[in-house]
């Protein structure tokens, strides 16, 4: 773990300090006639990612998420702002930092099409010059707990998409990377693909301290693998923190579902809650997620003929889908 | 971008290595399907030495072509189809840049540790492409064997030093045609007509083309370099434009800034990438 590089490495692995993309963009208008526009894709973005820590970053189509990738691992240079990743600006060393960085683009392979997984990963070996030993070492973990065996003589175009994401994982991890950043990659899984794929990357976490930063769709991939979001939305980084904060910031609703002796009118008597749906004696009351529900279940039963009640949580695609909603009414 | 040229020398080193790697494991998994390579190449042979019998049927009509004399002719097309098919095995596949950039995998060459000109040139390395080079050696050798003219040490000097020349001067526009790409998707036709276009023309002697279009391709493509005026001074001819006797020795120094100018080019067109994206 002891590397002379970063010197930030404390509080910052990776740093971000009001870092900008600004795209210009041309866009036809009429016969030979071009409008030019510019598009702030990331729009002053500024965190801190501690070494091992793992991270989710979601938003939704459009909001910088790939963007913000790609300045990390170098491929493209901010338009401002200070971007260090362990202590190296990604935009001026950026073939020195891919040694140290493993990335997997969910959309597109890192590996070569027409070959097969193991001469894919000989030529990974060579061009990162893994020690062989530790070379053997890692593939050798990664065909077990990725399941690869089968697959490592088969052409990278006849592997299934599933497939594929799992050799591109692998083929990120045996140069032992530092950080490892994935852009969504869950994306088109079934769902015993997407459990394998998150059972180990929840190991590497662990047992290699390896920081990672995923951006994905599927909120399930954030609530089983970090404890921490970022929520970017039109380039701003719109909240950052635990995955509890978010019912707090985005204002989501418990609801309570109280079942009564008989049908009853809306109850509307019970302070902090309100009716949502009545359907016969059988009742929703939404209450705020951050309020205990103990003292809304005393005042109904104290009012009304209570026979038995559930309590449910609020769903985090709803929070985040409530999140861009409030932000666009803004 | 001030680089010491201790370390344009470093990166250098390192994109031949990689470029080693990448061509190295290509050629292995060629060899997989050996029939299959046989095959290919003995097809590339043959469609490249047709162009020939072609040429070879037009002097069973007439005894010169501009004046040249059919082992002359073959002189050319030795020549020019050895440098061509060269660099079109080193580099051929630089083509595919722009289909890259559409596609987005050009990303995925940026993140690994070696530079992107070397895998672009490594990818897809096509071995089969030997036929062509091996075409060009064979008729060479015929025409060394049937040419009459007066050998001295300066010309046999100046005849591999035209090879290699005229092999770097196409590598340099398949390199620069590629960065092109980078701004323009679909560019590699026009690439197509200075690569494919320009060892057409220079199989043919000077003599038969119009005088504005050999200047063209002396000053502002430099193709006349890779085999028209060494060739001239072989065969003890005057170039059609009269220009000085040093010219055709300029051959090596025109490949040098023909490498510097592709060179630069590909960096701006990969900073072009880079700051804008696909």
């Amino acid at each position: 773990m002891a590397d002379g590089e970063g010197q930030g490495t404390v509080d910052g692995f990776i740093e971000l300090d009001g870092v900008e993309k600004v795209f210009d963009v041309r866009r036809k208008a009429g016969f030979l006639r071009r409008e030019r526009h510019r598009v702030r894709a990331v729009d002053g973005i500024s965190f801190r990612v501690p070494r091992g820590e793992m991270v989710g970053y979601i938003g939704p189509n459009g909001a910088g998420k790939s963007t913000t990738i790609k300045m990390l691992t170098g491929i493209l240079v901010p338009s401002g702002g200070r971007l260090r990743v362990a202590g190296i600006d990604p935009a001026r060393d950026r073939t020195r930092l891919a040694r140290r960085i493993g990335v997997v683009f969910g959309q597109r392979t890192t590996l070569w099409w027409d070959l097969p997984l193991r001469d894919s990963y000989g030529l990974v070996r060579r061009m990162y010059r893994i020690p062989d030993a530790r070379y053997r070492a890692n593939l050798e973990r990664c065909v077990e707990l990725l399941d690869l065996g089968d697959l490592l003589d088969v052409p990278v175009r006849q592997l299934s998409l599933g497939q594929r994401m799992r050799g591109d994982i692998a083929a990120a991890l045996l140069h032992d990377p530092e950080v490892l950043y994935l852009d969504e990659p869950t994306i088109g899984l079934d769902v015993v693909s997407k459990a394998k794929v998150r059972e180990f990357l929840r190991d590497v976490n662990a047992e290699r301290g390896t920081t990672v930063l995923l951006t994905t769709h599927d909120l399930t991939d954030i609530e089983q693998l970090c404890k921490r979001v970022m929520v970017i939305d039109h380039g701003r980084l719109v909240y950052d923190g635990g995955l509890d904060g978010l019912h707090a910031v985005g204002g989501s609703e418990r609801v309570l579902v109280i079942d009564l002796e008989r049908e009853l009118p809306p109850i509307t008597d019970v302070p902090g809650a309100r009716p949502v749906k009545v359907e016969g004696p059988r009742q929703w009351l939404a209450f705020a997620a951050t309020q205990s529900a103990a003292p809304i279940v005393a005042a109904v039963a104290a009012r009304h003929p209570l026979v038995d009640l559930s309590v449910r949580e609020p769903d985090i695609e709803e929070v985040i889908a409530k999140m861009y909603a409030d932000r666009k009414a803004l | 971008m001030a680089d010491a040229p201790a370390g344009v020398l470093r990166r250098a080193g390192e994109g031949v290595h990689a470029y080693g790697l990448i061509v190295g494991m290509w050629v292995r998994s060629t060899m997989a399907y050996r029939t299959s390579f046989v095959m290919m190449a003995l097809g590339n042979f043959a469609a490249t030495a047709l162009d020939f019998v072609g040429i070879a049927i037009m002097f069973t009509h007439t005894d010169t072509l501009g004046g040249f004399t059919l082992p002359e002719v073959a002189l050319l097309y030795g020549t020019t189809s050895t440098s061509f098919g060269l660099a079109d095995l080193a580099l051929g596949t630089m083509d595919r840049v722009g289909r890259r950039v559409r596609d987005g995998t050009m990303d995925t060459l940026l993140v690994r540790p070696v530079p992107v000109l070397a895998q672009v040139a490594a990818d897809r390395f096509a071995l089969r492409r030997l036929g062509r080079v091996s075409q060009g050696v064979l008729l060479l050798a015929w025409t060394l064997y049937r040419l009459d003219v007066h050998w001295t040490p300066v010309t046999l000097l100046l005849l591999p030093l035209m090879l290699i020349s005229g092999a770097v001067i196409f590598g340099a526009v398949f390199v620069a045609g590629a960065a092109f790409q980078f701004r323009a998707q679909d560019a590699s036709e026009v690439q197509n007509a200075f690569t494919y276009g320009g060892t057409t023309m220079l199989q043919y002697p000077p003599t038969v083309f119009a005088t504005e279009l050999v200047r063209g391709v002396t000053f502002v493509v430099p193709l006349a370099f890779v085999n028209w005026l060494p060739a001239l001074r072989i065969l003890g001819r005057d170039d059609p434009l009269g220009l000085p006797g040093w010219v055709d020795f300029a051959s090596p120094l025109v490949a040098l800034v023909c490498c510097a100018l592709a060179g630069a080019a590909w960096r701006a067109g990969l900073r072009g990438y880079r700051s804008t994206g696909s």
